[in-house]
């Protein structure tokens, strides 16, 4: 079968430090997929990969089974692959409306930005993931973290993603507006994209997610549907690497912790 | 809902005003007379063109100290073409002399932007090394010559006798800007109303027509009463205070109303955002040091058709005029926000300084630490005004 994205044998190294070490990844339209891990275990690294956002060493990656070459942001954008980033990327000097469209701009006559119908566009799409946004006029830097996720997340719909990367999507949040991203997590589903939602918070992942991934080391060690687990287990794998490196089917040494 | 008015352009306004009043009081009503606002508007052109493309290169957070030597080296040779023309071609009719030297000028602020942007050589540096390479280039284009006489028709784009358009003209000018910009709020309020939008409050749009239809007429007015040469004909708008406003439109055209403008505000905002967005951050950068490299150029045809000469100690310090004027206007050196109205009256308020010290009989010495004490105390408010705004 073939999956909506699947990622074979990638590897990232940064000097010496082998980021990402031989993942093999896979994620399916209507899944999202909760990726876990240490600090440090290549969850980000993976993710970029994927996003265009750094370049592969080695591996390949396949979208609907056919093979693509991810070399920049822009190349994943136009495969509907959309990230949506630990610190939140956004142009903090920019309004709502501009970093919606970020490098995507809307134009009219002569090349001129249509700022009109982009700041109806991202009313519309923001009040649809969030129907408590009001600031559309000011910079982006005075709004609440919940609120820039808000446009992040309408980018994402505004543009048709299949795939969405939520880096660490609550670590900016409080209690209510975490509730909130769930909700539209399962909402984004439910509309067939494929999310991967990279956390080290096990419960939000177990509330969230249809499958469990856990990274270690730079390798994908475990794989498992999220009900046919328990936090225990997954707490064991992040910390220990599972008894076989699922992704490999090469034995990895617990190590002492 | 916005206003419209960003508080510090109206702040700048207000304290320019000020200084105006002050130094006309000193100068026993020299400084507000006709003839010296009509040499004001003259002088504060060549910083002006170049403020506004200083704006951009802030913004992006970069920093351009090289554009006084620059408009040394392409106005030596818009000169040199004239008045000599290169391995026996002949002179150069001024158009064509023009045209090399704005294209020399795209070419050296690319291959700086292309340090900066691909080799990832700090703009400080590049361009530091660019205001002695480009003064040394000055020196060579005639070996240290001064290059004249320029083609008699050359000298009106620099303002002097038969530099203005005259007072017909001007009038018509005049009513043109004041309609095409009532035409523009007009378009804004109807693109508005069609997307949903509630416009500006109808009284706001109609007090900002007023506002500019009274800065204009005043203007004209002022530029009519100062006569030509033994003749009771006004001079009207000079010639280059036209491509003064020419060239900062269309800049400002291109950075608030294009995606390479856009991408220039989201780089100064957050680079890794604008990586992230796709957005080729190297193309950009460079494309913004070669804008000011033709904006440098385009000082340099102003300069040099004000003095009928090209000498290679033209714009000797302009860098900090032109960094002082898009900084009193607003811009952050931190980045991510600027204004080319606000380099406009940042241009004219340093522009002003100079001329007032002049007609109060300071000496270049004197004139010099007030510029660099403003230019320190200018950074100092942007500094202290990011300061309140981040706390709060
Ligand atoms: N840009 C980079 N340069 C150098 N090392 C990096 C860079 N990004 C990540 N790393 C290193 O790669 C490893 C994996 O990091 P990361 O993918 O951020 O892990 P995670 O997101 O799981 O915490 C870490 O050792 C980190 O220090
Ligand atoms: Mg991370």
């Amino acid at each position: 079968m073939t999956h909506l994205v699947e990622m074979t044998g990638v590897q990232k190294s940064f000097g010496g430090v082998h980021a990402v070490d031989g993942a093999n990844f896979h994620l399916d339209a209507g899944e999202v997929v909760g990726l876990l891990g240490h600090n440090g275990a290549g969850k980000s690294t993976l993710m970029a990969l994927l996003a265009g956002a750094l370049p592969l060493d080695a591996g390949s990656i396949r979208v609907d089974g056919r093979p693509v070459a991810i070399r920049s942001p822009r190349d994943a954008r136009r495969l509907g692959i959309e990230a949506l980033y630990q610190d939140l990327a956004l142009a903090d000097n920019l309004p709502a409306s501009a970093n919606l469209f970020l490098g995507r701009e809307l134009t009219g006559r002569f090349g001129l930005l249509d700022e009109a119908a982009m700041e109806r566009i991202t009313h519309e799409v923001v009040h649809r993931v969030n129907p408590a946004f009001r600031d559309f006029q000011g910079p982006v830097k005075s709004l609440s973290g919940g609120e820039r996720q808000s446009i992040a997340i309408g980018r994402a719909m505004h543009f048709e993603a299949r795939v969405l990367i939520l880096d660490e999507p609550t670590a900016a949040l409080g209690p209510a507006e975490t509730r909130e991203v769930g909700r539209l997590v399962g909402r984004l589903r439910d509309q067939g994209l494929g999310i991967v939602l990279v956390s080290h918070d096990l419960h939000d992942v177990f509330r969230l997610s249809d499958r469990v991934v856990v990274m270690k080391a730079g390798c994908i060690v475990a794989s498992r549907r999220t009900e046919d687990t328990h936090p225990d287990e997954v707490l064991e794998w992040i910390i220990a690497g599972a008894q076989r490196d699922a992704a490999r089917g090469t034995p990895v040494r617990p190590e002492s912790v | 809902m916005q206003t419209g008015l960003d508080p510090r352009t109206l702040g700048l306004g207000i304290a320019g005003l000020g200084i105006w009043l002050l130094l006309d009081f000193a100068s026993d009503g020299l400084f507000l007379s006709p003839r010296n606002l009509y040499n004001l508007a003259v002088q504060s052109s060549v910083v002006g063109v170049m403020a506004s493309g200083m704006v951009l290169v802030i913004t992006a957070r970069h920093i351009d100290l090289s554009v006084g030597s620059v408009l040394a080296v392409t106005g030596m040779v818009i000169a040199l073409l004239q008045a000599e023309g290169v391995a026996g071609s002949g002179l150069w009719t001024w158009p064509a002399a023009v045209a090399v030297g704005l294209v020399a000028g795209a070419v050296i602020g690319a291959s700086q932007g292309w340090w900066v942007a691909y080799r990832a050589v700090p703009a400080f540096v590049v361009t530091l090394g660019g205001l002695l390479v480009f003064r040394g280039a000055a020196y060579l284009v005639a070996d240290g010559r001064t290059v004249a006489p320029l083609a008699a028709s050359f000298g009106a784009l620099g303002g002097g006798v038969a530099g203005s358009i005259g007072e017909t003209a001007s009038w018509w000018l005049g009513v043109a800007a004041i309609a095409g910009f009532a035409a523009v709020t007009a378009r804004a309020r109807t693109a508005e109303r069609r997307h949903g939008f509630a416009p500006r409050p109808r009284w706001l749009d109609a007090a900002r027509v007023a506002a500019v239809a009274l800065a204009v007429g005043g203007f004209v007015a002022v530029m009519n009463a100062y006569p030509r040469p033994q003749s009771d004909l006004g001079r009207g708008i000079p010639v280059p205070v036209l491509i003064w406003i020419a060239s900062a439109l269309v800049v400002a055209l291109l950075f608030r109303a294009t995606r390479f403008g856009r991408y220039v505000s989201a780089i100064g905002g957050n680079p890794q955002a604008a990586v992230r967005a796709g957005i080729d951050v190297r193309r950009v950068t460079l494309g913004v040091f070669a804008l000011m490299g033709v904006l440098a150029a385009l000082a340099a045809v102003i300069t040099t058709a004000r003095l009928g000469a090209g000498t290679n100690s033209m714009g000797t310090l302009a860098e900090l005029n032109v960094i002082a004027a898009a900084v009193i206007g607003g811009t952050s050196l931190a980045g991510g926000r600027g204004s080319i109205a606000g380099a406009a009256l940042g241009a004219v308020l340093m522009q002003s300084l100079e001329n007032g010290m002049v007609l109060l009989g300071a000496s270049s010495a004197v004139r010099q630490i007030a510029i660099g004490g403003v230019l320190v105390a200018a950074v100092w408010v942007d500094v202290a005004s990011r300061g309140r705004s981040e706390a709060a």
